[in-house]
């Protein structure tokens, strides 16, 4: 009798607080698409801020946003895949790679703000100031910039990708390194043919979860590079020797919008509280809505990946 | 009491004993252990092994858990080091290339000395992909050289006309005994001289390990096998020289025969027996 009273207790209990997570997510969720579903037009999401950011649309911090994690993905995917590799395949149980491998999970927890101090003082004014110096000539790199920004939120999602790439390498079983070890494959013959294929699909969408994650941080690229205002995209035109074509490219040296700061800037320094409110609910749904694509394209890649390689 | 040992429950094939041949024992030796040692970090695995493993016959290593088998055979080629640090005293030798000397190359070492391991390993691929995935990376035949050389293996390891018809489906999807055997045309498709076996059939049912016994008395005509057994019957029934291991060293070695109906050591008697172990 008593067993089955405590059953029912911790049933309940563990029932109680799943569907609490649920109504909590479900009522911030609803909150956000019932306040900006209003907002969002056509007009809304393909132009630009007007009247001092009380009217008009976000496209410029839409563009931003994707592009920064664009260039985020470009150098913390290749990095943070190599560096993971590196400690489980080849480091091994060394002293060294213990030590690779405390200093990635300290890295996760830093708090974010350090990262945007950091990403100043790092790639702004060292990085930065050292290349213009060596350049001679004008300020081009030594300032704020959507290159800067998004090395900074590489830094931070690095150790994530890290320490989720490692954990799809050490799902490998031991016994299929061994068997290729065995038939005389070397240690990049065995990861580039038996282990990789098997966790491509955990490395994927492990590292599409952490950067999906960073691309809505404000911290970082608050002193890197976004824009409270810029009344032009971050596009350079550039013209291609001998042919005077010249083609419009994402410029990687300019400020640029970017759809979390916009919300910071529209909660704290709107001009008009009352009359940008809107606009915030919609631009955080915007937000929510690109994060959540992230999140679904890895869903849709790992189905597609476990499928493949039952089926090869 | 030893006789009952060797009453397996199947009977012994044999191929007929060539009259000029001076048995096993005396055969040029195609490995040979000299005084080996072998140490992990924090544990010594093996002692003072001086061993010869005759070419072309059938070398079973039997004794309790712990006494270094897995060790022995991971020894020769070299398997043993991987993920940890290892200790090698005195010599093993393949074909009297010195395995532990200097400049060794574990790659064409790996691709003479073949293995098997306790549970079938096939790689999450196609049967195919895991028959050609030793002559791929060896840069091995391809097209169809690959075809012929993947056909003969599997012929080989008595698989092909199960799996002739779905060359491209999972390898997953076979049985366990189909496995093991898949493992085996997997070794055998870059051919080897050596074949290693760790207990290859502990796995398996009774018929998938017959049909693996049944494999190994043909392996013995082209190649030096050497297996490590928990199973006396087993070890009795395929091989033609037995060698008993206790606490990292050798008690004793000499032909199956031998072994099994009339051992030297009281140790080996015991453990043949089934008093320990």
């Amino acid at each position: 009798m008593r067993r089955a009273v405590l059953e029912q207790i911790a049933l309940g209990i563990l029932r109680g607080t799943a569907w609490a997570i649920l109504g909590a997510t479900a009522f911030l969720l609803g909150s956000i698409a019932l306040g900006g579903a209003g907002v969002i037009t056509w007009e809304f999401l393909t132009a630009e801020p007007t009247e001092g950011m009380t009217h008009g649309g976000i496209f410029p911090a839409i563009f931003g946003t994707i592009c920064i994690t664009l260039f985020m993905i470009g150098m913390a995917l290749p990095l943070g895949v190599c560096a993971a590799i590196y400690m489980v395949e080849y480091a091994g149980r060394s002293s060294l790679a213990r030590v690779i491998r405390a200093s990635v999970n300290n890295l996760a927890g830093i708090p974010s703000i350090v990262f945007g101090l950091f990403g100043v003082g790092f790639f702004v004014l060292f990085v930065g100031r050292s290349i213009d110096r060596v350049r001679g000539g004008e300020m081009l790199f030594g300032q704020p910039a959507m290159l800067w920004a998004a090395a900074t939120l590489a830094a931070l999602v690095l150790p994530v990708i890290i320490v989720s790439t490692a954990e799809a390498l050490n799902a490998v079983p031991r016994s299929h390194r061994e068997a290729a070890f065995a038939l005389g494959a070397t240690r990049w013959q065995t990861v580039s043919r038996v282990v990789l294929p098997q966790a491509r699909a955990g490395i994927l969408t492990g590292s599409i979860l952490s950067v999906s994650r960073g691309a809505g941080e404000t911290a970082p690229i608050l002193f890197t590079g976004c824009a409270y205002f810029l009344p032009r995209l971050p596009v350079a035109h550039l013209t291609i020797p001998f042919t005077g074509l010249s083609v419009p490219m994402v410029n990687p040296l300019d400020q640029f919008m970017e759809l979390s700061y916009h919300i910071f800037i529209m909660a704290t320094q709107s001009t008009d509280a009352a009359v940008t409110r809107p606009i915030q609910y919609g631009t955080t749904l915007v937000l929510v809505g690109l994060t959540f694509l992230l999140n679904l394209s890895a869903i849709w890649l790992r189905a597609r990946y476990r499928r493949r390689l039952v089926a090869s | 009491m030893t006789r009952a040992v060797l009453a397996a429950p199947r009977p012994r094939i044999r191929a007929a004993v060539d009259p000029a041949d001076p048995g096993p024992g005396t055969r040029a030796a195609k490995i040979t252990f000299r005084g080996m040692g072998f140490s992990y970090p924090g544990r010594r695995a093996l002692s003072g092994v001086t061993l010869d493993i005759p070419d072309k016959r059938v070398t079973a290593i039997i004794g309790p858990s712990g006494c270094g088998k897995s060790t022995l055979i991971k020894s020769i080629n070299r398997i043993a080091e991987i993920g940890t640090e290892v200790k090698v005293e005195g010599e093993v030798r393949l074909d009297d290339q010195d395995l532990y000397g200097p400049g060794v190359d574990l790659v064409d070492l790996r691709r003479r000395v073949g293995m098997l391991f306790q549970k079938p390993n096939p790689f999450p691929k196609s049967i195919y992909e895991n028959v050609a995935f030793g002559p791929r990376i060896h840069g091995t035949g391809g097209g169809a050289e690959l075809e012929a050389i993947v056909e003969r293996s599997l012929r080989q390891a008595a698989l092909w006309d199960e799996v002739s018809e779905r060359m491209r489906t999972p390898a997953m999807e076979l049985s366990g005994g189909q496995q093991q055997r898949l493992c085996l045309a997997r070794v055998l498709a870059v051919d080897p001289d050596v074949i290693l076996m760790d207990e290859p059939c502990s796995a398996l049912d009774p018929i998938s390990t017959a049909r693996i016994e049944e494999l190994i008395e043909e392996l013995r005509e082209r190649y030096t096998v050497v297996i490590v057994t928990h199973n006396m019957q087993q070890a009795a029934r395929v091989s033609d020289r037995t060698v008993f291991l206790l606490n990292g060293s050798l008690v004793e070695v000499g032909e199956t025969e031998t072994i099994f109906t009339n051992p030297t050591d009281r140790r080996t008697e015991d453990y043949i027996t089934g008093r320990f172990g």
